[in-house]
């Protein structure tokens, strides 16, 4: 994998993921041609139906299926990293499913703190990631096996929180089924004006992990023979990844596989130095949820597929593949 | 260069190296060896702090290493397992750049002195044909060597080695301590290793140091450790050992289980 080529790859793909965009943009039960997309973006257009179409429908839920594509499949690079397996994936830990507890609690308890959202979303996150570590933890390090075994036991309590809440405030449980489902639909500007900045302060740390995430992939013992602090990184590196993980979570509910098989893909792609592979987890991850919630939106309209059950439905074969080319 | 000052290491209840001290010259090859169990391996890994200890001190140009900082010591002692494994897609040469990084902070690229540096280190451990490969498609003695190339683009004062050998056929298992002798004899590196075997251990180093039980059973060296009452003692094994007068180094020969 020569270093320029990667590099080639990894900007392609941020383009493609743009041109995808602006494709999106056009793309529902109103088409709306590229030319008049670009007209309506800068506003050379005299104000016509286009504007409310674009700028308070699309246009927020394109850029949020980019931020949040983005923003999963790097927390799913970090923690394939920072676990030093390639399984680790905020999904199959549980990350996602206990920050979506903590999350749902909010929404059918207490809907009057909504604001405090992502903060709980971190919360649950952070508290299955330390129980994941807690029980898959060895001394030498963490096997494939023991990771699911924990993501299945985490995953199966929150599923039991998730049972017990939907029972309890059944009347309120509509509004929260499509979160449930990884949803991107009628989510708006407000959404999107949420979870930027934290997403942006989430891009930002990622890049200077990029260096920590490439040597505490070579192993906890080379990694302390090369002068790091291999406890503190891992526990800096997981809580970066549960962030990422967890505001996502809180924008539009649980969406799996985008962090196991877009940094797979990334691999496959770019090699396994984070200094390419983390940047194109980023803008395939984005391009990679683009392209599932359009589809969604558009595939079967008039009814609307969340784009977490599509990628469930993509991701479960592809989970299977890479099984059977014994990737792990 | 490096002072053991009686440590102690216990596993839950059970000791495992037992008020263990010895110092090592600069310059100096030296040689642990001892049984399976013994402590050996879990001693070298204390020294490079992969292994707490609970009492004792270790200190290095006489600095105590629990005082001084990761970074600092990864510029003067650098450990090698015996088994490594680097990502699949890994080169020779980008393994061995590894080694600058104690070096960089996190904003510094590599400069030309450090790929000097890591091409002297390719260079020396004879894969300059191989840079461009990937260590994973290397034979077990190469991508020993790979690993070994990278412990010295890291400029260490000294090189712990948790036998080395191991894994490698006979053939390999001298190549990469001729090798260590090469840097030992060429650059004044201190090593320290556990080695299994005791003729190689007689052959390659300055001192000898026979761990059992979690404790310095003898210390000196190989014409002053390999003796056939050692062995028997340590290794419940009968041995002849000769000793060779031009070469200076004795060689042990087994017999069979002592009864």
């Amino acid at each position: 994998m020569t270093k320029s080529r990667s590099g080639l790859i990894v900007v392609s793909t941020f383009l493609l993921a743009i041109a995808a965009a602006v494709i999106a943009i056009g793309l529902g039960s109103i088409r709306i041609s590229v030319p008049d997309i670009f007209e309506t973006l800068f506003h050379t257009s005299a104000g016509n139906v286009n504007d409310t179409i674009i700028f308070n429908i699309r246009l927020p839920r394109v850029i949020l299926a980019l931020i949040i594509g983005a923003n999963i499949a790097i927390s799913g690079a970090i923690l394939q990293a920072v676990m030093g397996n390639p399984l680790a994936d905020p999904g199959l830990t549980g990350v996602t499913s206990g920050a979506a507890v903590f999350v749902l609690v909010i929404m059918l308890a207490k809907p009057e703190y909504t604001q405090f959202m992502p903060l709980a979303a971190l919360i649950g996150g952070m508290l299955a990631a330390t129980i994941v570590y807690a029980l898959a933890w060895r001394r030498n390090g963490i096997s494939p096996i023991s990771i699911i075994l924990a993501g299945v036991a985490v995953n199966a309590l929150c599923g039991g929180v998730v049972g017990y809440l939907s029972i309890i405030y059944s009347d309120r449980l509509p509004s929260a089924v499509q979160w449930m489902n990884g949803s991107l639909a009628a989510k708006g500007t407000s959404v999107v004006t949420m979870i930027l900045p934290y997403a942006i302060v989430g891009w930002i740390l990622s890049f200077f992990a990029i260096r920590k995430a490439n040597v505490i992939r070579m192993g906890d013992q080379v990694a302390a023979n090369l002068g790091e602090n291999v406890h503190r990184i891992r526990i800096l590196l997981s809580i970066l990844a549960v962030f990422l993980a967890a505001i996502s979570v809180a924008a539009i509910g649980m969406i799996g596989f985008v962090g196991l098989i877009v940094p797979h893909m990334a691999r496959f792609l770019v090699g396994s130095n984070y200094k390419y592979m983390m940047p194109m987890s980023m803008a395939l991850g984005a391009l990679v949820l683009l392209v599932a919630d359009t589809g969604g939106r558009t595939l079967f309209s008039p009814l609307e597929i969340p784009a977490g059950i599509l990628m469930a439905v993509i991701g479960g074969p592809y989970f299977l593949y890479l099984m059977r080319r014994s990737v792990f | 260069m490096l002072t053991v000052n009686s440590i102690s290491i216990q596993y839950e209840q059970k000791k495992v190296i037992n008020d263990f001290s010895f110092s090592v010259e600069e310059g100096e090859v030296v040689s642990i060896i001892g049984p399976n169990g013994s402590g050996k391996s879990t001693l070298l890994k204390s020294i490079s702090r992969q292994i707490p200890y609970q009492s004792g001190s270790v200190e290095l140009d006489g600095m105590n290493m629990k005082a001084m900082n990761p970074k600092q010591i990864a510029r003067k002692l650098c450990m090698l397992s015996q088994k490594n494994q680097a990502p699949s897609d890994m080169t020779v040469y980008d393994l061995v750049s590894y080694g600058r990084y104690p070096h960089k902070r996190w904003f510094e690229k590599l400069t030309n002195d450090d790929r000097d540096i890591i091409e002297w280190a390719i260079e020396k451990t004879h894969l300059t044909d191989y840079q461009e490969r990937t260590v994973a498609s290397l034979s077990g003695g190469e991508s020993q060597r790979a690993w070994i190339a990278m412990a010295l683009a890291q400029r260490p004062q000294i090189l712990l080695l948790d036998e080395p050998t191991t894994y490698l056929d006979i053939s390999h298992q001298h190549e990469v301590l001729e090798l260590v002798r090469e840097l030992n004899e060429e650059m004044g590196m201190t090593v320290i290793m556990v080695l299994h075997d005791l003729n190689q251990a007689a052959h390659y180093s300055d001192r000898v140091i026979v761990v059992q039980s979690g404790e310095k059973a003898m210390c000196g060296t190989p014409d002053q450790v390999m003796t056939t009452e050692m062995i028997r003692e340590v290794y419940r094994m009968d041995s002849e050992v000769m000793y060779n007068q031009a070469e200076r180094k004795p060689r042990i020969h087994l017999l069979r289980t002592a009864r």
